[in-house]
């Protein structure tokens, strides 16, 4: 039954050349898992759509924000919490590899091994488009009036990618260290959630004590959302647009080498 | 040598912190046979598989797998391996079909060689009806087969086996003895390993038994089981009483007692003479005998022998009482 024309032999290919279909091949792994595994996707998107209409509608009139109108303040904020929630999938993808000894079949393979990471965190890149997407959609029916030209919204989805990006690897090595899948759940919330609302999320930080001001005022969470905000609403942008790129590209310095090493390190 | 060998092991050490897992291993399986390491658990296996498939590096000693160092030619190594672990390690979230495909590509197949090689296992293994579900709903039986079809995709000449069946009810262990017979017949290397006597019996050509780090005997089924002597004379009594004199009067090469079962097993030379003697002096005695067998020694008297205790876990340990060594 073997067919002569097809040759089922390894076939011998460039170091480089190995990078790309390895990457290729994880990157695919993970995106089918998205089709196959759908409610994975549905419950990421519930919480922000549930965040957003809980804020919106619950909390929103007693919430003072200037000029802007509460839910034109919120977007930004909800879109950055899911992004970040949603990138920490990253985190509960390679701890589940770990765990269920799939991680030890890819090492004992010729590949790249960092094809693993690299194919989950694009996953998260994908997962958070199309969550961000959903969440806009409501966010226009729920009174989100954005002023955003075309280059402004790139701006704005290409610093949310970016930050879905980072969070994604700094995730990444979360899922390397961490020693069970539930110790991952429980870490990436107390990690997020404090400072998701400890920023400019959701409340203006003017009402907040001095401390908690500052630190609300000073953190990368806080820098993302408001470059996002002033793109998408037009509040001032200040420094926020560099101070996020900065703050998103050096988590992403200091993650790769590092996810990298401790992959290779990793034994059980 | 026509052949030579596939694997070489020696003098191989590994510590986990203070525990020294293995206390200087050789181990050699010559091209197109299988061996069977054999052991209890905690003896060291896996590490030794570990180590051979380049997921763990040795604290001293040497390893070779085709002629690579395993410390030094890691890629090499792992192009010409297959490697079964423990567990099924396949992804629960992609199909049987979408498993193979990803896998031979990682393993560099073309995607037309990845595409037809997948098919090709799918039917050997018995997977096709099942090749589009999602491995989440596969039984044990099938991911365990999913896992070795998976480690076959790229034929690779060298096959790790780590107790590829522990844990399967008898019916689906029987279906992966039959895959793993047909792999031998392909002419690939095996290096199996498991805690099974019999699994080592039915299947290898050869069997190092390794106990605590080190390998404690070498050879073939039957070489092993001359180690422990001729046929075994086992004798249940009726009564305990019946138990406490026979245990006096009988004596043999290599005798074992079991008060509980009210058993008393030796190794006889086999002749119909020193079988009547036994008999005779239990019955001059009054000691009346429940059953008789007479049967050829097995891996578990063997590893018995060897080591002083069972293979596997027993719930009660038997009374040993050697009278050789």
């Amino acid at each position: 039954m073997s067919n002569a024309t097809v040759s089922t032999k390894p076939v011998q290919s460039s170091a480089l050349g190995r990078i790309f279909s390895d990457s290729a091949t994880l990157i695919k792994r993970n995106l089918t898992h998205i089709k196959n595994n759908p409610d994975q996707l549905l419950s990421m998107v519930l919480q922000p759509v549930m965040f957003m209409l809980l804020f919106r509608y619950v909390f929103g009139g007693a919430i003072n924000t200037g000029g802007t109108s509460y839910v034109n303040f919120l977007t930004a904020g909800i879109l950055v919490q899911g992004a970040a929630f949603g990138a920490t999938t990253t985190a509960l993808g390679v701890a589940t590899d770990l765990q269920r000894g799939i991680i030890d079949r890819f090492r004992s393979l010729p590949m790249f091994s960092s094809a693993v990471l690299i194919g989950h965190v694009t996953a998260d890149l994908v997962r958070n488009t199309v969550s961000s997407a959903i969440m806009i959609g409501v966010g226009l029916m729920v009174g989100f009036r954005p002023e955003a030209n075309l280059v402004e919204w790139l701006m704005a989805a290409g610093i949310l990618l970016l930050f879905t990006f980072a969070i994604s690897w700094l995730s990444a090595i979360l899922g390397l260290l961490s020693k069970s899948i539930e110790a991952v759940q429980w870490f990436s919330f107390i990690a997020i959630f404090p400072l998701t609302f400890a920023s400019s999320a959701f409340v203006p930080t003017d009402g907040m004590p001095a401390g908690l001001r500052w630190f609300a005022e000073n953190q990368p969470i806080t820098h993302v959302i408001e470059a996002l905000r002033a793109l998408l609403v037009g509040t001032p942008i200040d420094n926020h647009g560099w101070l996020a790129v900065v703050w998103c590209l050096g988590a992403i310095a200091v993650s790769v080498p590092l996810t990298a090493y401790l992959f290779r390190r990793y034994s059980k | 040598m026509p052949n030579g060998n596939a694997i070489i092991v020696k003098g191989l050490r590994k510590s986990y912190g203070k525990t020294e897992v293995l206390k200087g291993v050789d181990l050699v399986v010559e091209k197109g046979t299988m061996l069977a390491l054999l052991g209890p658990n905690g003896a060291g296996k896996t590490t030794v598989v570990r180590i051979l498939s380049t997921l763990l590096s040795h604290d001293g000693g040497e390893a070779s797998v085709n002629g690579y160092d395993t410390a030094t030619q890691s890629n090499e190594v792992r192009s010409v391996i297959g490697l079964t672990g423990q567990y099924a390690a396949v992804d629960e979230y992609l199909t049987g079909r979408q498993n193979l495909l990803m896998m031979g590509r990682l393993y560099r197949l073309s995607a037309a060689g990845a595409r037809q090689r997948a098919e090709e296992l799918l039917e050997q293994f018995d997977l096709v009806d099942a090749a589009n579900r999602v491995v989440k709903k596969y039984s044990g039986g099938m991911r365990r087969r999913l896992d070795l079809a998976i480690s076959l995709i790229a034929t690779p000449p060298i096959i790790f086996l780590d107790e590829p069946t522990t844990g399967l009810d008898p019916r689906s262990r029987l279906a992966m003895w039959d895959v793993i017979r047909k792999l031998m017949d392909s002419g690939a290397t095996i290096l199996l390993t498991t805690q099974y006597l019999e699994e080592a019996d039915q299947l290898a050509d050869k069997i190092a038994v390794i106990d605590q780090g080190r390998v404690i005997a070498e050879g073939t089924a039957d070489e092993l089981k001359q180690k422990v002597g001729s046929d075994r004379l086992e004798l249940t009594m009726a009564t305990d009483a019946d138990f406490a004199k026979a245990e006096k009067i009988v004596s043999g090469d290599n005798k074992q007692t079991h008060p509980k079962r009210r058993v008393i097993s030796i190794a006889t030379s086999g002749g119909v003479s020193g079988l009547n003697a036994v008999l005779s002096s239990l019955e001059n005695a009054g000691v009346t005998v429940e059953t008789l067998s007479l049967h050829k020694p097995t891996l578990d008297d063997v590893f018995l022998h060897l080591t002083g205790h069972g293979a596997e876990a027993e719930e009660h340990e038997p009374n040993i009482e050697e009278t050789h060594v």
